[in-house]
């Protein structure tokens, strides 16, 4: 009996860093980025587990700056897609 | 602390360790004495520096190292950090953290707790965390990790004594080999934190809101409004204040000038050696001075004082998404921003950028923008250009907004054309940390920033002008057929000046004033007047005429208006290039990128003009 496996049975929406708003918290889930910005964003703390609130946007949109473990980072909407979080 | 050819009883090597933005730099020039470039800038600090001071018959040797966050080799410094550490690892490890978020420093502190066994901590920044109503119990701290630790603020030399105390301590200290527990990144910042609840108390803890500081500076709104004010101010300052220096510098060259000829005359040399030497080389090193120290010495100052207070990265933030459509990062903006004080400078800043290829556009796009040297003569051709207009008015200062537009909209289409070309690649990552807003040091900052400008200026005048000096007086006083070779030169280069909407001699001025930008309109005037030197002074109204005797029209003001914003960059400019990218090819590069652009405008504007008369 051949199983077929579907990419994914439950559609889980993977929430990213990206859509949160100024003001919105969050906790980081994992990083999905290349190697080097993964390990980039480790060293600053983008850890399972860690507190991240968006603090505030670019004027033009992009970057966007977020708190974490006492640090105000900021981080392109293409790298910030890199980091999978739960609310 | 002088240092003096002493035998010292004892010698210990301090290495000094820390995050970006935790005052490490500060503690090292607390502890050497030395003037290190600190800047409220993550980045700041992009190689190793080194410094020594005694104390009680014992040479310490202090080395600091560029902020890392971990040591998790992510990036070259990290990389050469965890090098230096392992190789270093007898001598005394000084981690520097923040007490305002001291769980950001410490895992770098864990880190090197297990390479590095005679390490302490330095909890710095203590008066800005109580402040903000944040505690750290050093001694729960120091049993925590197990070394010692000291709190204190460098800034105020706070606590600089005790942790000389402790790295001589910890020098004297037998070794033991420790055992180091493997830890993942995770585990290690668990036991972080774990550590930071126990020694850290917060009284009023209460939700980060946006300081207002940042809803002006980076709101929606404000941002762009601010930052063009805040711009145009510093022009404003720098433009009027260094009207009056200049001045004074320049006759007081000239009084100088006049004293040395005096002198080289009782020494009874030839006119033409005395000539030479007072005309030639002093003139030319004298205009270079005076017109471009003052407006350094003030708008680095100014521009230094920002970045103290932590604006600068927030003109990163607010810029990135414009540069990187043109294939830069936000970090180019600011090197843009040092540009306008001198391209040098500029280019030697985006050392902070840390991708290789947005490195190399961000350094051959520099001299698009134009700098403090080129800034007088702008403004002389503007005011040439309204000599006979009597509703002057707003007009000059609004072509002159219009040229540094024109300026910095090229050198971001240059950075997009070298972006698909010979720079092709995808945009880097980018992780900018916004550090907290601090009040500058202003009396440091300006001693230290006159005196380092000062000193540039200076040295750069004499290795490029004096040379420069002689070429020149060479070519105006060295005859051949009875006329100067200034003058065939500009006669074999006039058919090419007049297709550009200019003539030979300013062709010529362009090429000779090479090694500076400051000295090309006063060998316009030269060469006009046939002179055997410089002249003595220069501004816009004796210019003026010299010019429109020699034929000059309002296309020949604009034209040279064009190539003096869009040409080669300067010597200094090109030998900083070659030093910091390390290749002829690119210097090459980055003198015919603003050369051609600036050819072809010309040809073009003039080609426009004429139809119209």
């Amino acid at each position: 009996m051949s199983k077929k496996r579907k990419k994914s049975r439950v559609k889980e929406k993977t929430v990213t860093l990206d859509i949160l708003k100024p003001g919105d918290e969050a906790t980081v889930d994992r990083l999905t980025s290349k190697c080097k910005m993964k390990d980039r964003l480790t060293s600053l703390g983008f850890c399972r587990g860690e507190k991240i609130v968006c603090v505030m946007l670019s004027p033009l949109g992009d970057p966007a700056a977020y708190l974490i473990r006492g640090t105000l980072i900021a981080l392109r909407r293409s790298d910030a897609r890199g980091v999978a979080v739960r609310f | 602390m002088r240092k003096s050819r002493k035998i010292y009883e004892k010698e210990v090597k301090i290495t000094l360790a820390g995050a970006p933005n935790v005052g490490k730099s500060t503690v090292f020039n607390a502890l050497t004495g030395m003037r290190q470039r600190t800047g409220n800038w993550t980045g700041k600090t992009v190689e190793t520096a080194k410094g020594t001071f005694a104390k009680g018959g014992t040479k310490f040797t202090v080395t600091d190292l560029p902020g890392v966050y971990s040591l998790s080799a992510s990036s070259a410094e990290e990389v050469a950090a965890k090098k230096y550490v392992e190789e270093n690892r007898d001598d005394v490890t000084v981690i520097v953290c923040d007490a305002s978020s001291l769980e950001r420093s410490l895992t770098l502190a864990l880190q090197i707790e297990k390479i590095a066994p005679r390490c302490a901590v330095f909890v710095n920044l203590c008066d800005e965390a109580k402040r903000s109503g944040i505690e750290v119990d050093t001694d729960e701290l120091s049993r925590s990790l197990g070394v010692p630790v000291v709190a204190g603020a460098a800034r105020h030399r706070r606590g600089i004594e005790e942790l000389v105390e402790v790295c001589a301590e910890l020098a004297e200290k037998g070794v033991s080999e420790r055992e180091s527990v493997a830890e993942t990144p995770r585990e290690l910042i668990a036991r972080c934190d774990e550590i930071c609840r126990r020694a850290v108390t917060i009284k009023n803890a209460e939700r980060p809101r946006v300081p207002l500081a940042d809803r002006i500076f980076t709101g929606r709104f404000t941002a762009f409004p601010v930052m063009a004010v805040l711009l145009a101010l510093i022009f404003w300052i720098t433009l009027r204040g260094a009207n009056y220096p200049s001045e004074w510098l320049m006759s007081f060259f000239r009084t100088a000038e006049r004293g040395l000829a005096a002198l080289l005359d009782t020494l009874a040399l030839p006119a033409a050696v005395i000539s030479f030497v007072t005309e030639g080389v002093f003139r030319t090193s004298a205009w270079i001075v005076s017109v471009m120290l003052p407006p350094m010495a003030i708008f680095f100052p100014l521009f230094t004082l920002l970045e103290d207070f932590g604006y600068l990265p927030r003109v990163a933030f607010n810029l990135d998404r414009v540069c990187r459509s043109c294939g830069g990062c936000g970090k180019q903006a600011l090197c843009m921003c040092e540009g306008l004080g001198c391209n040098a400078v500029g280019v030697t800043g985006c050392r902070i950028i840390a991708s290789k290829r947005e490195r190399l556009i961000a350094a051959l796009t520099n001299s698009f923008i134009p700098c403090n040297g080129r800034f007088p003569a702008l403004i002389a051709l503007i005011s040439i250009l309204f000599l006979n207009d009597p509703s002057r008015g707003v007009f000059p200062a609004l072509i002159l907004t219009l040229a540094v537009a024109l300026s910095v909209a090229s050198s971001f289409a240059s950075s997009f054309i070298l972006s698909k070309t010979v720079f092709k690649g995808m945009p880097s990552s980018f992780a900018l940390e916004l550090p907290p807003y601090r009040r500058p040091k202003f009396g440091e900052v300006i001693v230290r920033s006159i005196f380092d400008r000062t000193v540039f200026v200076l040295g750069r005048a004499l290795a490029v002008a004096a040379p420069a000096g002689a070429v020149i007086w060479l070519a105006a006083n060295v005859e051949i057929g009875g006329v100067s070779c200034l003058v065939h030169a500009s006669s074999f280069l006039d058919p090419v000046g007049k297709l550009l909407g200019l003539d030979g001699a300013i062709v010529l001025a362009f090429i000779l004033g090479l090694p500076a930008n400051e000295i090309i309109l006063p060998l316009i005037v030269m060469i006009y007047l046939s002179g055997g030197a410089l002249p003595e002074t220069g501004n816009a109204a004796s210019v003026a005429n010299v010019f429109f005797d020699a034929g000059w029209t309002s296309t020949t003001v604009i034209c040279t208006m064009i190539l003096y914003l869009f040409h080669s960059p300067c010597s200094t400019t090109l030998l900083t290039i070659k030093k910091e990218t390390g290749s002829v090819k690119y210097t090459l590069l980055a003198a015919l990128l603003p050369t051609s652009f600036g050819v072809v405008l010309c040809a073009a504007v003039n080609a426009v003009c004429q139809l119209f008369n």
